[in-house]
Formats: structure tokens, sequence, C-alpha cells
């Protein structure tokens, strides 16, 4: 056996090409076989269409089910609600997420600053469902929000907020504004940390330069550290904006009526067994995240990952 | 004891080492042909990226040649990984294992031999003690100083009692005083193995106070090989006389002879004008060193260096004759 | 470090508490003697419910199944991915950020579409979905996981410690086992608890790939579509929050460790 191993060795001595093929070939394998393949067995799935007869797949090349996503209104308005409560669920996390993130980075140190890193860690590691499930709890007509209105004696605010067009809804959790609360708290601590590291390192020399030329705090604040820290923000914006855009449980448990990208997806191959149209819809975040990913390259993200 | 000098433990035959890209290759060993003795104390000395320590990787096999070929005791080594090759190597960055201990570090060549636990522990604590670090055998190598982990690296080297040992300048991280110690500490040690040690450096004094031989390297080729004293004495190439202590080079015109000539500084006397002299110039500085004492003269557009012992009664600006022996002056080959 | 001023100290606690509080009700109605646990404050506290959870079978099997694809998912996406890290660690060739890439795929596109694209290929290859489906799917995202753990790893073994290994008579089966092996263990580990913590969590891709079958996570998906038990979900939501807590703060532990191994060179 050592004959065999020695040997072996050998022969990989002064070939190191060799031995880094035969460590790449099974991972890549697994991957271009597994993943790749499926990613490309979808796209083509989505040039099929589904016969409205049978309810069967016909697996003939079409456009039809392409052509579906943009010309039926209501796929439209699916896409778009999507797409705006991404947007809008990335920039409330980034304008919640500065201040703790400047906390953070500028009065913080060493074991406090490990502290308070677990701090805003330790949410993220606790189960997605869990978190979500908890919310439920909260938003619920008979639940901890509706009963801290009550007690407060302003029960009429969270009426009238209920009653406003578009965010409002019957009750919290199942109105948009209740799916928008869910949805900046669980992705948050994604848009924490990279501010975080982006804030620290701005060279605090830059700052100190700003001052010494005259500029007010405030001045220096937005003028030189808030740019400095877009690269954060940006990265941060990749988790938010992605992991809204293709969520599909958030929207169903905290949801109003009004389907989003990914319940569509789920629904059309579940019940409807309509894997053509479902392939068609997850089309749409990877083409939105891909132009996301280069607008994000453009603005330093990659860097401060 | 009888030093077999007869026969070769390492030859290099036209071998060389190119590194690079396809569009942009480096020759770092260029068609060097060389033969080390048993029981030798060897070096190769050069300045950096001269090819002196891809030659040494490519004896311990950590390099492959692009032509030419290595044997080893006589038999083809070109193909030969480093783990079947009768010889160990002391790295520059030391390389111990800092998840073992030194023991264990030391053990390391006899365990993946199998030789069992108790043995391979009494030798290991056997070579420790013969590098004087006894009773370090527990601590790791991250608690010990540079110059004791340098010689964690020589014992663990040397616990397989190879034929040959290769060192990679191993001691450029101490500082003078520790360094000194090292090398005289090492020249014993080699003496009392009696094994072949091929050593790497780029201090020339350390090289001719400790070899019995030296091959001077320079862009990837050796430009002599020789024994301490025939370098010092006889430089064969202007890059020779230059890097082997220091040496005027003089065009042959300045003395009414062809070609390029080296003639070291304290071969030099420097007299007050006579006319029979070969050479005469300004005195342009003197540098008072101590033991001796530094002239500079200028000759023509060439400035000379001379080295006398105690002072000179000479003044700036006067003119000086310059006296040596004709043995003294060397005739360099000059390259194309 | 200057005193922050008493907005932004004001800012950050709440933001903190923003984030914990909820975790905080969970736990605390899983005590309630309220059966619908909606009410607060909670009118009394029993370990009632503790009781109960504990004598359904479905959430048992639930469990048992998660467990066995996470450790099988473990047990792939660290072969594979400490193979991609050996090979990557000290790579400069042409394609290695397309591999990079490649690999971090499966975490960078939504969940939604690995998971549908796997079912397409389950499909198209008319096979049944259950564990086998499951496994393959987790450690596809998994891999990724273990290999950042386990490159940074790589990289601190010094290129000299390698050759010296081999130089001393050591073939490369044996560097591996004393040398590298040893060095990347904290590494592997923390790379295996992580994935394990995060196939165990997995509920996106999973529903896909499941078929019939139910991980815990689906059966708490179900759960929060069509609640019935949910005192019961509670006391299931403490556990999985454990579970999947613990071992992320385990790996905080190691990788703290793993940085006092240093030491073997001319410096530090």
């Amino acid at each position: 056996m050592t004959g065999v191993i020695q040997r072996f060795s050998s022969l990989l001595h002064g070939r190191p090409w060799l031995a880094l093929l035969l460590l790449l070939i099974p991972p890549l394998l697994w991957m271009g076989i597994i993943y790749i393949g499926s990613l490309l067995n979808l796209l083509i799935y989505s040039f099929y269409s589904l016969d409205d007869f049978t309810g069967q797949v016909k697996y003939e090349p079409t456009l039809s089910t392409l052509q579906q996503l943009f010309t039926s209104s209501s796929n439209v308005d699916i896409v778009q609600r999507t797409v705006f409560m991404s947007i809008a669920v990335t920039v409330a996390c980034a304008v919640i997420a500065f201040p703790i993130a400047y906390f953070m980075a500028f009065h913080t140190k060493g074991n406090s600053k490990a502290f308070w890193i677990l701090l805003v860690l330790l949410p993220l590691w606790s189960s997605y469902l869990v978190r979500v499930y908890a919310w439920k709890l909260l938003l619920a007509k008979e639940g901890i929000i509706s009963w801290f209105f009550d007690t407060l004696g302003i029960r009429f605010v969270l009426d009238w907020i209920l009653t406003l067009p578009v965010i409002g809804g019957f009750s919290l959790s199942s109105s948009y504004l209740g799916m928008f609360l869910v949805f900046v708290y669980v992705w948050l601590p994604y848009m924490i940390l990279p501010i975080q590291a982006s804030l620290e390192r701005v060279p605090k020399s830059l700052l100190q330069a700003s001052s010494d030329l005259g500029a007010k705090p405030n001045q220096t604040f937005w003028k030189i550290l808030l740019p400095l820290t877009v690269p954060g923000i940006a990265a941060g914006s990749i988790f938010t904006f992605s992991l809204t855009l293709g969520d599909y449980i958030i929207p169903g448990v905290v949801g109003a009526p009004g389907f989003f990208i990914g319940q569509m997806v789920y629904t059309q191959q579940g019940t409807a067994g309509n894997i053509p149209l479902a392939a068609a819809f997850s089309l749409v975040p990877i083409v939105i995240i891909g132009l996301y990913l280069a607008f994000a390259k453009k603005l330093g993200a990659f860097d401060a990952l | 004891m009888t030093q077999h000098l007869t026969s070769n433990a390492v030859l290099l035959e036209s071998v060389s080492c190119t590194f690079g890209t396809p569009t942009k290759t480096v020759k770092a060993v260029d068609n060097v042909s060389l033969e080390i003795k048993e029981g030798e104390f060897f070096s190769l000395l050069g300045p950096s990226g001269s090819g002196k320590t891809t030659c040494l990787r490519l004896i311990g096999g950590f390099e492959r040649p692009s032509s030419g070929s290595i044997r080893l005791f006589g038999t083809d080594a070109s193909r030969l990984p480093p783990f079947l090759r009768e010889l160990n190597t002391v790295f520059q960055d030391y390389a111990l294992f800092p998840h073992m201990t030194v023991a264990e570090n030391v053990a390391y060549a006899l365990m993946v031999r199998g030789v069992n636990k108790t043995e391979r522990t009494k030798r290991a604590l056997e070579m420790l003690e013969s590098v004087k670090l006894g009773g370090f055998g527990s601590r790791r190598p991250a608690q010990l100083s540079g110059g004791q982990r340098q010689r964690v690296a020589l014992a663990r080297a040397l616990v397989n009692r190879p034929r040959i040992l290769l060192l990679d300048e191993p001691l450029g991280a101490l500082d003078l005083k520790l360094r000194e110690e090292m090398q005289i500490e090492l020249k014993a040690l080699q003496r009392e193995l009696g094994i072949t040690f091929i050593y790497v450096t780029h201090d020339q004094g350390e090289a001719l106070s400790m070899s019995d031989r030296v091959a001077v390297f320079n862009h990837g080729k050796i430009e002599q090989l020789d024994a301490p004293k025939v370098l010092y004495d006889a430089p064969k190439t202007e890059f020779v006389a230059r890097f082997v202590g220091s040496a005027n080079i003089l065009d042959g015109a300045l003395i009414g002879q062809a070609g390029l000539f080296a003639l070291r500084p304290e071969n030099i006397q420097v007299m007050p004008l006579q006319s029979a002299s070969k050479l005469q110039g300004e005195l342009i500085d003197i540098h008072f060193l101590g033991a001796q004492t530094r002239l500079e003269v200028q000759v023509g557009s060439t400035r000379i260096a001379a080295l006398q012992s105690g002072e000179t009664p000479l003044q700036r600006g006067q003119q000086v004759s310059l006296i040596w022996q004709d043995s003294h002056l060397r005739q360099l080959e000059v390259r194309a | 470090m200057t005193q922050a001023s008493w907005g932004l100290r004001i800012a950050a606690g709440l933001c903190v508490l923003f984030l914990h509080f909820p975790l905080f009700i969970i736990v605390l109605y899983a005590f309630t003697t309220d059966d619908k646990t909606y009410a607060f404050p909670p009118p009394g506290l029993t370990l009632h419910w503790f009781g109960v959870a504990a004598a359904r079978s479905d959430i048992w099997a639930a469990l048992w199944l998660s467990v066995r694809t996470a450790l099988l998912a473990t047990l792939l996406a660290v072969v594979l991915g400490t193979m991609v890290a050996a090979a990557m660690y000290r790579a400069n060739f042409w394609g290695k950020e397309g591999i990079t890439l490649l690999f971090i795929l499966p975490i960078a596109l939504p969940g939604i579409v690995t998971g549908i694209a796997l079912l397409s290929s389950i499909r198209r290859a008319n096979i049944e979905p259950g564990l086998l489906t499951m496994v393959i799917g987790h450690a596809t995202f998994c891999i990724v996981t273990v290999f950042n753990n386990v490159v940074a790893r790589f990289r601190r073994i010094s290129h000299s410690q390698l050759e010296a290994s081999s130089d001393l008579g050591a073939t490369g089966w044996q560097t591996f086992r004393f040398i590298i092996l040893p060095n990347i263990a904290t590494a592997l580990l923390a790379g295996g608890l992580l994935s394990f913590a995060l196939s165990f969590d997995e509920v996106i891709v999973t529903t896909f790939t499941s078929g019939t079958e139910q991980t815990l996570p689906i059966w708490f998906l179900n759960e929060l579509f069509r609640p019935r038990d949910r005192p019961i979900t509670n006391v299931v939501a403490i556990f999985v929050i454990a579970v999947t807590m613990i071992p992320i703060l385990l790996v905080q532990r190691l990788t703290q460790a793993g940085e006092d191994l240093h030491g073997g060179g001319k410096t530090s």
C-alpha cells in the first residue's frame, strides 16, 4: 500500500496542475451537473407551455409562456409589487441600520465591539421561520402591538393607519405595512454589518482633515463620511434587495392579497402544475438581481463584502 | 577521519531551470554544472536573484530542472520527489510545524518512516541535546526565540542522519553576534558529523569563513567555483572581484597592458610621489577607520582605493604614487 | 473611545431591542397558559405545552428527518468544500474567479430560484423527491460555507511547511494527514457546524425537493400558514432557535481558538 501511495505522490510531484485537477473535478462536476444543469433546465422549461386542455406540460419550444409575463396585467402587477417592496425595504434598512452601525464603528472597541456584533448576529442565527412566526404573533389583531396601542389609549392611531390606502389592511398581519415591517426586521442585520465595516474602513485622518479645513461636523458627515460608506450600503443592499425579491414565505404569512413573485413561482409549480410559467417567473429575479449586482458592483459593493 | 574526497555527493550537469508564463520566462538557473564532494562544506554564494537558492531547491527536489541532470551519489535524481531523496533541508523560515511540540517536530522524519514512539522520542531528545536544547522538548515553536527555532530546524533535519544537509540562508534572521556564534557551531558540527553541507548565503564573509569551496552565482550562472582563498586572491571576473571582498577594477590602459585587472586595496601602498612608479595621481580623500586607513587616489578618471594599517603622513591634495606587487594584480576574464 | 451622543446611544439601543424583542416574546409565549397565545400579558405560566409537544410523533419524525438530511448534506459539503479549498487557496489560474462565483451562486440567487431549478431537474430525470433530493439540494449551497471557512485556514499554512514535510520523508498522504489536517481541523469543524445549522434551518429549497416528506422547518411552515396548535409551535420554535444558534456560537469559539495557532516561522 505504501508503495502505491509513494508512486502516486511521485507522480503528483512536479505536476502541480494534476493535483489541482484531481481536486477540482468532483466538486466542479457536482456544481456543473446538479446546479448549472438545473438552472439551464429551468431556462429551457420557460420555453415550454402548459396545454390548456390536458393540464400537462407541452414539451415544444414556444415564447408564449414568457409572453404571458409581460402581457397579462396581473403578472406585471406582481413584478411591480415585488420590486417596489424590495426597494422600500432596502431604503428602510439602510436608514435604520446606519445609526447603530455608526455607533458600533466609532464608539465601541475590542471586547465591547465583539459583544455588539454578537448582539446583532444572534437574531440572524436563530431560525428565519421562527422570526417570521414571532412577528405573526406580534402583529395579530389580539397581539402585542394592538395591546400596546390600546393601553396607551391611542388605538385610533392604529385604526387610522390601517385605513391608509395600499399599505393598510384588515389588520397589521394582513397588510403591506405589516409585511414591510417583517421584511425590515428579518434582513436588518445584513445591512448593519457591511455598513459598520465600511465605516471602519474610512481613515480617521480624512475626517480630521475635513475638520481641519473648516467643515462643521454635519458637513463632514454628509460630504465625506457618507459618500465613503456607499460601498458598504451597496453591499448590504444586495442582500436586502435580492432576499426580498425572491421571498415567498413572508408575503404568504403576513400578506395582503396580491401575490409576490416568489408566491407566484410557488403556487404555479404546485397545484397548477404549470412549471413553465413558474420557471418564467423565476427568471425575473435572476435578471433583476443580475442587473442590480452590476449596478452595485459599480458602487464598489464587491470590495466591501 | 578520512574524507572520501574522490566521490561526488552531488553532480549537476548542464542544469537549467526556467520559470514564468509562456509569454515571459525567466532563467533562474542557466546551464549550471558543478560537483560537490562527499564530506565537503560547500557554499552557494551570490546576490538575491542570482539563482543560488533555486539551485539548492533543485538539489532538494522542490523544483524540477527544465534541462540537464542531477545526480545524488551517482544515481539520477532529477525526477525524484523530495521525500525520496537522501538529504534534508534547513529552510530559510525554519518551517517548524506549529501544532507539534519541539520534540515531535524533531522526531517527524522518524515518525513518517514508522519508527516506534519510544525509539523516536529517545533519538529526538538526543538530537536536541546535541544542539544545546535539551529540556525544550515539550515546548511549542511559538514559545521559542529565533535562534532556538533555528536550532530546532537543524535538529529536525539531522535526526535521520542524512548524507547531505541543505541550508537555505539559515542565519539571515539572527543578529550579528548570534550569527557569528552559529557560524562557528555549524562548522564544528559539520566536521563532527562528516556529512556534506550545502550552504546558501549572500554574505561573502560567511561563505569564506565556513566553506571548503564556494560557487559564486550571478544571473543564474556560476562565475567562479574555488576554495575561499583562491576566490579571494585570484578572482576570475569583475563580478567575483567586487562581490568577494572589495577590489579596484583597472582598465589595462592605465598601466600599459591589455585587458581588465583587479587589485585589492590592501595590496596597494600609497607613497609620496616617485618617478619610477607605475601609477600616479592625486590623493583625494583619507578615511580613518581605526586600525586601518583608507586612502582614495584619483588617477585620471579612475578612483582607486588603498587600505593601509595605521595612520598616514600624507596630506589631502598631495600628488602620490601607487605601488604594488605584480603577483597581486589579477587579470580578469572579460565576458561578452 | 469617544462618548456617543445620547441620541445615538438610544438609537442603537432601540435597534437592538427591535432585533431581540420578537424572539423574547416567542420564548415567553411557550410558557403561557393562553392556548391561543396571543394575549399579552400572558395570563399564566406553565410547562404544560412542553409535555404535549414531546408527545407528538409527527414532530419527532420531522425532527429526525431534518437531522438526517443535515448530517448527510454536511458530510458531502465538507468533502467537496475541502477539495475546492485545497485546489483554490493558492490558485492563480485563469478560471479562478469564475469558479468562486460558481460556488457562491446557490446562496447569491434567491432560494426560490434554486428550489425550482432543482425541481425541474427532478421532474425531468423522473426521480422521486425525498431524502436523496433534499440532501443533494442542501449540499449544493452548503459547499460554499465549508469552503469559506477552510480556505482561509489553508492560506495560513506556509508553503515551506509542506516542503519541509516532504523533505523529511513524508509522502503526499502523510503530509496531508500529519500537517494539513491538524491545521485545518478546527476550520473543518466550524464549516461543518455552520453547514449543519444552515441545512437544518433551510425551508425554501427543501420545500421544492422534499416531495411528501416533512422536515422540521416544513412542519413549522405549515403551522405558519395554517395554524392549529400554536402553543406547541412555540415550544418547537424555542427548540429550533437552540439547534440553529448553538452550532454557530460554537463556531465563534472555534474560530477564535484557531487564531492562536501560529509560530512555526521566524516572525511572530
